[in-house]
């Protein structure tokens, strides 16, 4: 179990700096939505259920579709084609 | 009436109003003649500033030295907060008790009050809801007043009075009768409410309550939305109801738990069964608050998601 903990806090820590270092806005989002996943698991193994359920409803699930809404609004939802062109 | 008008149009105010609103200068309220040719001369001086600030084309901006310089000293600061960010955070960290310790400071007579006389005096077997929704109510309460709010300002800043124009702009980029979508969702969406209202109405019993089972009715209504498209989902979805519930949901919470807190405070039998703990109709008041404070979360995230998406019921 201790190693199960260890592996899941350095995805944790590995998902935090890649959604800010990773150009490709679609895919930030999705990583982030990883992010709750994995946390949700974190919460799961320190015996907080109620805290885990609402971190994957929460987390992964509506915040993530409101990004999604706001980048198609803003016609970033367009895959990779989008890597240097918005940089500006 | 034309009198006025006429009064008003020579007021500081009206004056002010133009200026704020962008359509004068404030120096061209000053008459004729009264402008010297020092004014003149400023006003023509600053059009011509902006003019060449606006002709500078981003490249060119970035090639500045000044830019290169703002840019340059903005990465580096950025490091060093970052870095004297984590240094403090993990210190913190390092000098935490360790979890479950018995000598944390967090382990006093509160804990184990809920502990002890947590199912006794709420009747709830799971001790989080009883905690969140009876000892600490009122804080539940806020975190529904910060939704509402929440829903309140998205609504004020993003609600459109002319939908056709958002209508048109919608259809384009937002599926319209997509086979796999609707296939998908006619199986998956019955499956996600039930499992919404089991999640909230098992609050008290199981892991999860109001805020996450309200989550999850608030994704099954967007997703039928997605699927089936505005028309459909405005049946069972539009802004009367979304208006009615979330205010009678508040209201309802707002009256039961000053009810509850004020005969508690005076020690006035407040007549509540709590039940068999265990039944599904058990531990008082928990039940009703949890189906307010979920309706409260379901309506608001779905109602995040219209104004995202068009700016309007």
């Amino acid at each position: 179990m201790e190693i199960l903990k260890f592996i899941l806090l350095c995805l944790l820590v590995i998902c935090a700096v890649s959604v800010s270092v990773t150009k490709n806005l679609l895919s930030s989002v999705i990583i982030f939505m990883s992010y709750s996943g994995i946390m949700a698991l974190v919460w799961m193994l320190l015996l907080s259920p109620d805290l885990a359920i609402t971190e994957a409803a929460v987390g992964a699930g509506i915040s993530s579709i409101l990004f999604f809404v706001t980048l198609k609004k803003l016609g970033l939802l367009s895959g990779g084609s989008n890597d240097g062109k918005n940089k500006r | 009436m034309a009198r006025i008008r006429d009064n008003y149009e020579r007021s500081a105010a009206y004056r002010a109003e133009k200026v704020i609103k962008g359509e004068a200068e404030p120096l061209d309220f000053l008459p004729e003649e009264d402008r010297t040719t020092e004014d003149k001369l400023t006003i023509e001086k600053t059009v011509k500033e902006s003019e060449s600030e606006l002709s500078l084309s981003p490249e060119t901006l970035t090639e500045t030295v000044e830019f290169k310089l703002y840019s340059r000293i903005y990465k580096a600061l950025s490091v060093v907060v970052c870095i004297i960010f984590i240094t403090s955070l993990v210190i913190t960290a390092i000098h935490l008790p360790s979890l479950g310790s018995d000598l944390n400071p967090a382990n006093n007579e509160v804990p184990e009050r809920y502990v002890e006389k947590g199912v006794e005096e709420t009747g709830a077997i799971n001790t989080v809801a009883g905690m969140i929704l009876d000892y600490r109510a009122f804080d539940t309460f806020g975190e529904s007043c910060v939704l509402f709010a929440a829903v309140i300002c998205v609504l004020i800043l993003l609600k459109e009075s002319d939908l056709s124009a958002a209508e048109h702009s919608d259809r384009q980029n937002e599926p319209k009768n997509d086979g796999i979508l609707k296939a998908a969702a006619s199986i998956l969406f019955p499956v996600i409410i039930i499992f919404g209202f089991y999640v909230i109405l098992n609050g008290h019993l199981s892991a999860g309550g109001g805020f996450s089972g309200g989550a999850i009715l608030g994704s099954g209504m967007i997703l039928y939305l997605l699927a089936f498209g505005f028309e459909k989902a405005h049946k069972l979805f539009n802004y009367k109801t979304f208006a009615v519930t979330v205010c009678s949901a508040q209201i309802f919470y707002c009256i039961a738990k000053g009810f509850s807190f004020f005969t508690g405070a005076n020690e006035i039998e407040t007549h509540i069964p709590l039940g068999n703990p265990g039944d599904i109709l058990s531990s008082g008041l928990i039940l009703p608050l949890n189906i307010c404070v979920g309706l409260v979360v379901a309506y608001t995230i779905y109602t995040f998601y219209v104004m995202f998406r068009r700016g309007g019921f």
